[in-house]
């Protein structure tokens, strides 16, 4: 998403939320967004890794796993306007993806915690889109077949920390219960998006919920979404870090638009 | 654990979708009644497909099986249609640079390529020479997927160096997305595998 002379980025004088899916838009372009964002956020969340992770394998395959979702991001958000406009000059309360990928990294399994959580829903999703006949289904034949790879990684590194050392466990047993409160959104209904979301939900616990007992950890048991969270991210709103995140993701453009290499 | 891949039906979507502004506007994907191609049609197919894949120089864009069709329009207008790996596979913007810059030699002014999305590509789209050359080139090439069911993570893949087929997974992602990072027990090597989509 590399801003280029092709996509001249408008000046700051005029850098309106013009961007933004009017109210009138279609559906589709709702869920091009909602879908578009988390794969956006997600994607740099995995990218500020680089240079952090445990291991060099870890490092490679963190920012695989975000160039893929950066791929998505861009088909998606193409779908819903323009793509360096929708990423680089929305403000925060415009962005709608989950709250669940904005989530600050923490420590590795955290990380990892996310990445089942957030792998597990985007497959199964991609996979129900599919079949689907959705402007976005052809996105989403393709990218169900990058995610199960995504899943996949997510889930041998739960199983080796979960099932590893008492430290291991208990860091990954702590990622996934301080994530647990953000996964009910995953099966919020979104515009555009025609999906049988009780399958979504019980598909998506079946799968978490083994993977998860494999690990000898424990599934947690609190409530899926804090009471304050109302229409959360779908909606626009978005927890504390989000908007320091934007700040950095956004800086270069904003600094200087229309900046190529 | 093997992940099961949802087997997503791909046929009976036409709409291309290109990541940027640059490729758009879309047209309707070749369809099953499209005309058989013209000589020149063919001519220029195998120029364009000759073109080396900018990250693995030792495959061409036909073997890689990325090149979709070359059409040519009534005012000699050149439409290339050119699917991508991974959706966010870098290496595709160079794909479309090269293809226009070698048509453009040929004496082709006006020449658009498209990025379309689907059907998505497999590596099953590779072809065996595709394959006999990854090998060659030290990178074992994927294995053909079954008829149906899931990505085959834990079957054998055999080390392009030694030809062992005892051979063990380091990373799931490698020096690209396309490739996962493996070892041979045998003579030690590490060595990369592109992985079955």
């Amino acid at each position: 998403m590399t801003p280029t002379p092709t996509t001249p980025a408008p000046s700051a004088t005029e850098a309106a939320p013009a961007a933004t899916p009017a109210p009138d838009a279609p559906a589709v372009h709702t869920a091009a967004l909602a879908l578009g964002d988390d794969a956006l956020v997600l994607s740099h969340r995995l990218g500020e890794w680089a240079g952090h992770a445990p291991v060099l394998e870890e490092e490679v395959a963190l920012a695989n796993i975000a160039l893929d979702l950066l791929g998505q991001a861009r088909v998606l958000l193409s779908l819903a306007g323009d793509e360096d406009e929708l990423a680089y000059l929305r403000e925060e309360r415009s962005f709608r993806n989950l709250q669940l990928v904005e989530q600050p990294n923490g420590d590795f399994a955290h990380t990892i915690a996310r990445q089942l959580y957030f792998s597990v829903y985007q497959n199964l999703m991609y996979g129900q889109l599919a079949a689907t006949d959705s402007p976005l289904a052809p996105l989403a034949a393709k990218a169900v077949k990058e995610v199960a790879y995504h899943q996949d990684h997510a889930e041998q590194w739960t199983l080796r920390l979960g099932d590893g050392t008492a430290e291991s466990h208990e860091r990954m047993q702590r990622g996934v219960d301080a994530l647990w409160r953000f996964t009910g959104e995953m099966f919020a209904p979104v515009a555009g998006l025609d999906l049988d979301r009780e399958a979504l939900r019980e598909q998506w616990t079946a799968t978490v919920t083994a993977v998860l007992q494999k690990a000898t950890l424990t599934v947690p048991e609190g409530p899926q979404s804090g009471a304050w969270t109302a229409g959360a991210g779908r909606e626009g709103l978005h927890t504390e870090s989000f908007g320091r995140m934007l700040a950095e993701m956004q800086h270069l453009h904003r600094s200087h638009p229309g900046a190529s290499w | 654990m093997v992940t099961k891949a949802p087997q997503a039906p791909t046929a009976t979507h036409t709409e291309p979708v290109g990541p940027s502004a640059a490729m758009a506007p879309t047209a309707p994907a070749e369809s099953a009644t499209a005309p058989a191609p013209t000589a020149l049609e063919a001519r220029l197919h195998a120029l364009a497909g000759s073109v080396p894949d900018p990250e693995l120089p030792v495959l061409s864009l036909a073997e890689l099986g990325v090149l979709r069709s070359v059409r040519v329009g009534a005012t000699g207008h050149v439409d290339v249609e050119l699917t991508p790996t991974y959706t966010g596979c870098p290496a595709i913007e160079a794909m479309s640079a090269d293809i226009e810059q070698v048509l453009r030699e040929d004496g082709q002014d006006d020449v658009t390529v498209r990025t379309v999305l689907s059907p998505a590509w497999s590596t099953d789209d590779i072809s065996a020479e595709g394959r006999r050359k990854l090998a060659e080139f030290g990178i074992a090439p994927p294995r053909p997927h079954a008829a149906e069911g899931p990505i085959p993570l834990t079957l054998t893949v055999r080390c392009p160096h030694c030809g062992s087929t005892d051979t063990e997974l380091l990373s799931r992602f490698s020096s690209t997305a396309c490739k996962a990072l493996r070892r041979c027990v045998t003579c030690r090597e590490p060595f990369d595998h592109f992985k079955e989509l």
